[in-house]
C-alpha cells in the first residue's frame, strides 16, 4: 500500500528519537548504576554490585523510599475519595452544566505546577493566610507548625494537583456506562443504591484503577512540592536521587535508585493494566 | 355501470372494540405526557386484561416508547393515572413496580455472567440462595440458555441474548411484561421464529404482555389485540382481525396492510365517489371507505347483483406468490389496488367488481395537539 521509502520515512525518525532520548539515558544509567566512585571524586568504571547493597544496608534509602510510598499512597486514597465523587456527580447529574463543570475541573492542569506549590506555601505558611485566619478568629495563639514543611504539606499539595488525574479516568469510564443499564437494574427491583454497588461501581472500576495508578505514580516520582513544602521530614525519593546527582556527586548511587524506581513503577502499571483489563467489559 | 347497492356499515360498529373477558390488569387514564411544550403523549385510555397479549404499534414519533416507559416506571406522566389491580402506580419509582422490562438492545449487565443476569432480580429482592438457584436454572431451561449459563453477554449472539432478556425478567414472574421492541435487532428469519416462540412462551407462562414494535405484521402475527398510536393519541384498539377488517380511521387502513381509500360524499342515505354510488346507513357529509384490495376481483361471467363492475387498464403489477397486486387505470379517473391469483389477467384491459359491502366507513384522524 505504501512505499517502502515512505516506510523508512515516517519510522525511522521516531525510533531514533526514542533510541537517543529514551533506550540510551536508561541504558547508561543502567551502566552507571554498577560503577563506583572513587575518594577523588571522580566516577570509576569498575562493574561492581556496590551501590545495591548500599542500599540494602544503609536504611535511610529504604525508608525514605518507604516514606514515599506512604506519601503516595494516601495522595492516591484521597485523590481518589474526592475524584470519584466528583466524577459520578458530573457524570450523573451534570446536567446541562456538565461542560462547564468538566472544563473547571482540568483548567486548574493549566496553571504551572509551581504556582500551585508557592500558593499552597503561602496559604499554610507560619505567616500564611491560614494561620492569619485561625489566630484571627482565636482559634489558635500560635502559628501552627505542623502545617507547612511536613509531609501534611506535601500530602495536601500532591492531592490537589493530581485529583483532575484521578478524576479524568473515572469519569471516562462513567460516562461510557450505558444509561439503559441503570434503568435495567431499578426494572429488575434494585433501589438506587443497590444499582450503584452491583452495576455503576463494579463497571467503573477499570477507570478507578487507572485513576489510583495516574495518583500514585505521579506522585511517588514528585520532588518538587517535597522540595518546597517538605522540610526535613517530608523529603521523598527523588529528593534523595536529585542531591545524589547534584551536591553528593555519586551518579552511580543515583542511578541504583532511579533504577529500583524505574522497575517499581513499571511492574505497577503492568498489574494496574492487568487488572483493567479484568474488570472491563464490552 | 353505476348500481345502487346497500351496505350495512355503521360508525358504531367500526368504533366498537371487544372488551376482554379477563378482568382488567392495568388501567392507563387519561394520560398524557409532554416534553417542554412538545405534547408526545395525548391523553390516553386504555385497558389491559390480565393475560393478554397487547402490541403497542406505532410509526416513530407515536409515542408508543413513552407510553412503555410510563408504565414501567421511566417516565412521569404529565397528567392520568396508572391503576394496576386496586394499586395506582403511577408515583411509584421502577423498583417497587410489579412490571419488568426486556429492553431494545436488552441491556445486559456486561460484567455478569448470564446466570447472574438472571439472577439479578431475585438477589436484589433477597430471595434465599436455594430458590434463586432452582428459579435461574429453570428460567435458563425455559430459554434454551442452560448449556450458555457461564457465559459473559459478550461471548454470545444477538439472538441469545435475547433470550437471556427474556429469562431475566420472566424469573421475577412479574406481573406485567413490557418489551421494547425486542426483534427489531435480529434477522428476518429469526425474527419470525422468535414471534412464535414469544406468544407461545406468554401462552405457557401466562403473564400479561405488552409489546411495542414498530412493524404492522409483527403486531398482527404476535398479538391478542392491537392499540395504534398516531401522534401521541390512540387510533383504535381492536383484534389483529378486526383491525384489519374493519380498520377505524383511513390511517389505520392504510398503516395495516395495503388498500384502496374512496374520498367521496354521502347525501340522503346515498354514498357517491366518482361515478360509484351506493346506499349507506350514514348521516349526510364528506365520507371516506377502505377497500381492501383482496375484495376487488376479476368479474365473473355472471354479475354480482349488488357489485361495482368497471373496466380498468392495468398499469402496474407486482408479484406476491400465490397472488399479484395489480394496479389498474379507471375511465373515471380512480386507480384500484386489486390482489388477484397470480397470472389471472394479462396487462391491457380488465374488467373488476367489488361489492358495497366491503366498503369500511372510516371516521377522521385525530388531529395532533
Amino acid at each position: 500500500m505504501f512505499s517502502r521509502a515512505y516506510k523508512t520515512l515516517v519510522t525511522v525518525p521516531p525510533l531514533a528519537w526514542v533510541a537517543v532520548f529514551l533506550l540510551l539515558p536508561y541504558g547508561l544509567m543502567f551502566c552507571y548504576s554498577f560503577w563506583s566512585v572513587s575518594s577523588l571524586q571522580i566516577i570509576v568504571h569498575s562493574w561492581n554490585l556496590e551501590n545495591y547493597r548500599d542500599l540494602l544496608e544503609r536504611s535511610v534509602y529504604w525508608e525514605t523510599l518507604l516514606r514515599s510510598m506512604w506519601i503516595a499512597a494516601r495522595v492516591m486514597i484521597f485523590s481518589l475519595l474526592l475524584g470519584y465523587p466528583l466524577a459520578y456527580f458530573l457524570s450523573f447529574y451534570g446536567g446541562k452544566r456538565k461542560d462547564l463543570l468538566y472544563q473547571m475541573v482540568i483548567i486548574p492542569l493549566w496553571v504551572s505546577y509551581l504556582v500551585r506549590a508557592y500558593a499552597w506555601k503561602t496559604i499554610l505558611g507560619s505567616d500564611g493566610v491560614l494561620n492569619g485566619l485561625l489566630q484571627y478568629v482565636h482559634v489558635t495563639s500560635h502559628p501552627l507548625e505542623f502545617l507547612l514543611y511536613s509531609p501534611f504539606a506535601v500530602v495536601l499539595t500532591l492531592t490537589h494537583i493530581y485529583t483532575p488525574f484521578a478524576f479524568l479516568p473515572i469519569y471516562a469510564a462513567l460516562e461510557h456506562i450505558p444509561r439503559n443499564l441503570i434503568e435495567a437494574s431499578h426494572d429488575l427491583g434494585a433501589t438506587p443504591a443497590q444499582t450503584f454497588w452491583k452495576v455503576l461501581f463494579p463497571l467503573s472500576i477499570p477507570g478507578l484503577l487507572a485513576g489510583a495508578t495516574f495518583a500514585f505514580v505521579l506522585s511517588l516520582g514528585d520532588f518538587l512540592a517535597p522540595l518546597l513544602l517538605g522540610g526535613p521530614s517530608g523529603i521523598m525519593i527523588s529528593n534523595v536521587v536529585v542531591s545524589l546527582f547534584g551536591a553528593a556527586y555519586n551518579w552511580p548511587l543515583g542511578a541504583a535508585i532511579s533504577l529500583c524506581m524505574l522497575v517499581l513503577v513499571v511492574s505497577l502499571l503492568f498489574f494496574s493494566e492487568r487488572l483493567e483489563k479484568k474488570w472491563s467489559f464490552s | 355501470m353505476n348500481p345502487m347497492t346497500s351496505t350495512t356499515i355503521s360508525s358504531h360498529e367500526v368504533l366498537a372494540t371487544d372488551f376482554p373477558a379477563q378482568p382488567t390488569l392495568l388501567s392507563i387514564r387519561n394520560v398524557a405526557k409532554s416534553f417542554g411544550h412538545n405534547l408526545v403523549l395525548g391523553d390516553i385510555s386504555l385497558e389491559i386484561a390480565a393475560g393478554e397479549f397487547l402490541a403497542i404499534l406505532g410509526e416513530s414519533g407515536s409515542g408508543k416508547t413513552t407510553l412503555l416507559r410510563i408504565i414501567a416506571g421511566f417516565e412521569v406522566p404529565t397528567s392520568g393515572e396508572l391503576w394496576m389491580d386496586t394499586q395506582r402506580i403511577d408515583g411509584l419509582p421502577p423498583y417497587r413496580r410489579p412490571v419488568n422490562t426486556v429492553f431494545q438492545n436488552y441491556a445486559l449487565f456486561p460484567h455478569l455472567s448470564v446466570e447472574d443476569n438472571v439472577a439479578y432480580g431475585l438477589r436484589v429482592a433477597k430471595r434465599p440462595a436455594a430458590e434463586v438457584a432452582h428459579r435461574v436454572a429453570e428460567a435458563l431451561e425455559k430459554v434454551k440458555m442452560t448449556a450458555h449459563a457461564k457465559k459473559k453477554p459478550s461471548q454470545i449472539s444477538g439472538g441469545q441474548q435475547q433470550r437471556v432478556a427474556l429469562a431475566r425478567a420472566l424469573v421475577n414472574r412479574p406481573k406485567l411484561l413490557l418489551l421494547d421492541e425486542p426483534l427489531s435487532a435480529l434477522d428476518a428469519n429469526l425474527r419470525r421464529q422468535m414471534q412464535i416462540e414469544l406468544k407461545s412462551l406468554q401462552r405457557e407462562v401466562g403473564i400479561t404482555f405488552v409489546f411495542v414494535t414498530h412493524d404492522q405484521e409483527e403486531a398482527m402475527v404476535i398479538a391478542d389485540r392491537i392499540a395504534l398510536l398516531r401522534l401521541g393519541k390512540l387510533e383504535q384498539i381492536a383484534t389483529p382481525r378486526e383491525i384489519y377488517n374493519r380498520p377505524a380511521t383511513s390511517y389505520v387502513a392504510q398503516f395495516i396492510g395495503h388498500t384502496n381509500l374512496l374520498s367521496g360524499e354521502v347525501r340522503a342515505g346515498i354514498a357517491r365517489c366518482a361515478d360509484w354510488s351506493w346506499s349507506v346507513a350514514l348521516s349526510d357529509g364528506p365520507a371516506q371507505f377502505s377497500l381492501r384490495p383482496e375484495h376487488v376481483h376479476v368479474a365473473g361471467l355472471a354479475a354480482g347483483t349488488d357489485s361495482i363492475r368497471v373496466r380498468g387498464r392495468v398499469i402496474d403489477r407486482a408479484f406476491h406468490g400465490a397472488t399479484e397486486l395489480i394496479r389498474a387505470q379507471c375511465p373515471n379517473g380512480l386507480v384500484l389496488l386489486a390482489a388477484i391469483a397470480s397470472g389471472s389477467v394479462l396487462d391491457g384491459e380488465v374488467e373488476l367488481e367489488f361489492s358495497p359491502s366491503d366498503l369500511v366507513f372510516l371516521r377522521e384522524s385525530h388531529r395532533k395537539g
